[in-house]
């Protein structure tokens, strides 16, 4: 299987913090042509920032970022900006965890969700919004047609969520982020979304790297899941050796973690 | 639209209470004007028989429905002073304080929108240092000292104009916008200075907001950021401020005009004032406070427009 994403020796250092405090330490992972990868780890420990080196997001005058990361063959980190807006939104999706706020609250909801289309293509408009109805059909939102004119406010936050999973896909990225997907969401929801990631990796053959703070809610999507701890990768193996045969302490606890929507841990 | 026929109820309403106010203000204020008209020595008959003739022993209700209805038809009552209508004396004077105070606001809308944008955009510390700085010291200088500059430096230095030499629109659009420009930029100036912190501001703490970054995930250029996601909401804020803006404009308007010898309402207010013609500046209140209200009207209907949040309310 080759690799769509590798991540090698990744460590971060934001300016404000101390010195020897690295949000991201020494981090090499992979992840495979539609694989789904689960990154766990409490709050804090760096997971958020990995992604957001992956996908270049990180403020680069306040971050200090080394080591390699390959998306697709392009190298994320020392390319031109250019280079970088070329390949978000066209090959990298990503979904964050706050549908409610990572909406832009006055622009419609059909045109965020075809963004990609407008940003790396140069179908008309009629085209891009036929391309977002079936974006949104395939992210089961109900009535496309009449939330393609509905404003973020308009939607619940599970539908809010759906239609940036729609947005995030409707470029067929071979590399979905999906940082805390489900967290902010109620728990019935939580599962159709998960659900639904599957399919959409399934169907499209799209990898996704799924990133919670919960090991049980990767543990449903993932065979191989990533462990992290105060910015170190602490393990990385398929899921039924991490729940059979846990290495760490820390891994102990995350799986004796409730599997509930418990708002203090992220 | 239900939106615009509420804001549209509660103009009428405000223009309703604010003609009140500005009705009974001048009945309670000290001071009656038979004293002003017929001087200190006046028997107490004259007085009266002044009164009546002007109405004013009759009782306040009456002569406020009265004074109300003639102002809607454009009757604003009878000067005390010069025994003419308040209209004849508004109608050469109204129409170029209100060029003036059009054409300022339109500078500072037009010239603050994209200072601020690119005010909002810079990234560097030095370049955050300068901004601040400039803008500071403009927004300090009152309008009519730079006024005061400008007729110094463009009338006497470079001799680009004749302070005083005003055309009227009647004669010449083009000379009266001509003339107004100077003094629209005076008023114009201090305000775009605000307008530009105040734009600035809002666009630096949108930019830390979630969809900015989600945007950002998309591949959109940072140039792409600003005009489709940043700018629609970083300008609702300064919406809200412009329309207060509005009201200053029209009072700098007015003290601009002494200062470039501008013949709007500006030397009739201030006798009027002086010499208690109450029917004057009751007039020249309630049609500030016209515009003042439509202004924060139209800017209603704007805010609306920009921010779908607001149609629920
Ligand atoms: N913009 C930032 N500036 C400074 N420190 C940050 C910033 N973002 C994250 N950090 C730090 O990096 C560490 C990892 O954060 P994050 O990746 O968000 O954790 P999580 O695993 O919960 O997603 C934390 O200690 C956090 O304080
Ligand atoms: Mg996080």
């Amino acid at each position: 299987m080759a690799d769509i994403l590798r991540v090698e020796d990744l460590r971060v250092h934001f300016k404000d913090a101390a010195p020897n405090r690295f949000a991201v330490d020494g981090v090499s992972f992979s992840i495979g042509e539609g694989e789904i990868l689960g990154l766990v780890g409490e709050s804090g420990s760096g997971k958020t920032v990995t992604a957001m080196s992956i996908s270049g997001l990180l403020p680069r005058g306040k971050a200090d970022v080394s080591g390699h990361i390959t998306l697709d063959g392009s190298e994320i980190l020392q390319c031109p900006e250019a280079e970088l807006l070329d390949i978000l939104g066209e090959e990298l999706g990503i979904v964050f965890q706050e549908p409610m706020t990572s909406m832009n609250p006055v622009m419609k909801i059909g045109p965020q969700i075809e963004e990609c289309l407008r940003v790396h293509t140069k179908m008309s408009k009629a085209q891009r919004k036929e391309f977002a109805i079936e974006a949104m059909m395939m992210a089961e939102l109900d009535e496309p047609e009449k939330i393609y004119n509905r404003y973020p406010h308009e939607l619940s936050g599970g539908m809010l969520q759906r239609a940036m999973i729609a947005a995030a896909i409707i470029s067929r990225p071979k590399l979905l982020l999906a940082d805390e997907p489900t967290t902010a969401l109620d728990v019935t929801i939580q599962a159709e979304i998960l659900q639904l990631l599957q399919r959409l990796n399934r169907e499209y053959n799209m990898a996704i790297l799924l990133i919670s703070h919960n090991l049980h809610v990767v543990r449903k999507l993932c065979k191989r899941v990533a462990v992290m701890q105060r910015g170190k990768l602490i393990e990385d193996r398929p899921v039924d050796e991490i729940f059979n045969d846990p290495r760490h302490e820390y891994t102990q606890k995350l799986i004796a973690a409730i599997p509930t929507r418990d708002k203090k841990l992220y | 639209m239900k939106y615009a026929a509420k804001k549209l109820c509660t103009l009428i309403i405000t223009l309703f209470i604010v003609s009140l106010l500005a009705f009974l203000a001048f009945q309670v204020i000290p001071g009656d004007p038979t004293t002003q008209m017929l001087g200190t020595e006046a028997t107490e008959e004259a007085r009266a028989a002044l009164r009546a003739e002007l109405g004013l022993d009759r009782p306040v209700h009456i002569r406020y429905f009265e004074w109300l209805s003639g102002f809607v038809r454009g009757d604003f009552g009878t000067s005390y002073s010069y025994r003419i209508p308040v209209s004849d004396m508004l109608a050469d004077k109204l129409p170029i304080t209100f060029i003036l105070t059009i054409m300022s606001f339109a500078f500072t809308v037009i010239l603050s929108i994209p200072l601020g944008i690119l005010a909002g955009s810079a990234r560097s510390k030095v370049m955050d240092v300068i901004i601040t700085v400039i803008d500071q010291i403009t927004m300090s200088i009152p309008a009519f000292f730079i006024g005061i500059l400008a007729c110094f430096i463009f009338g006497n230095i470079f001799a680009l104009f004749v302070p005083g030499d005003f055309v009227s629109y009647k004669e010449s659009w083009g000379a009266c916008l001509g003339y107004m420009v100077l003094p629209a930029l005076s008023i114009a100036i201090p305000r775009v200075a605000m307008t530009v912190r105040m734009l600035r501001s809002s666009i630096l703490s949108e930019s830390d907001k979630d969809y900015v970054r989600t945007a950002h995930s998309r591949g959109n250029h940072r140039r792409a950021i600003m005009v489709r996601h940043v700018l629609k909401n970083a300008l609702i804020p300064v919406i809200t401020f412009l329309a207060v803006s509005a009201a200053e404009i029209m009072t700098g308007s007015i003290i601009i005009e002494q200062v470039f010898t501008i013949p709007g309402i500006s030397r009739l207010l201030l006798t009027s004032i002086s010499g208690r013609d109450f029917p004057v500046v009751q007039a020249i209140v309630v049609i500030i406070a016209a515009w003042i209200v439509i202004v924060n009207f139209v800017a209603d209907l704007l805010y609306q427009l920009v921010d779908p949040r607001i149609r629920l309310k």
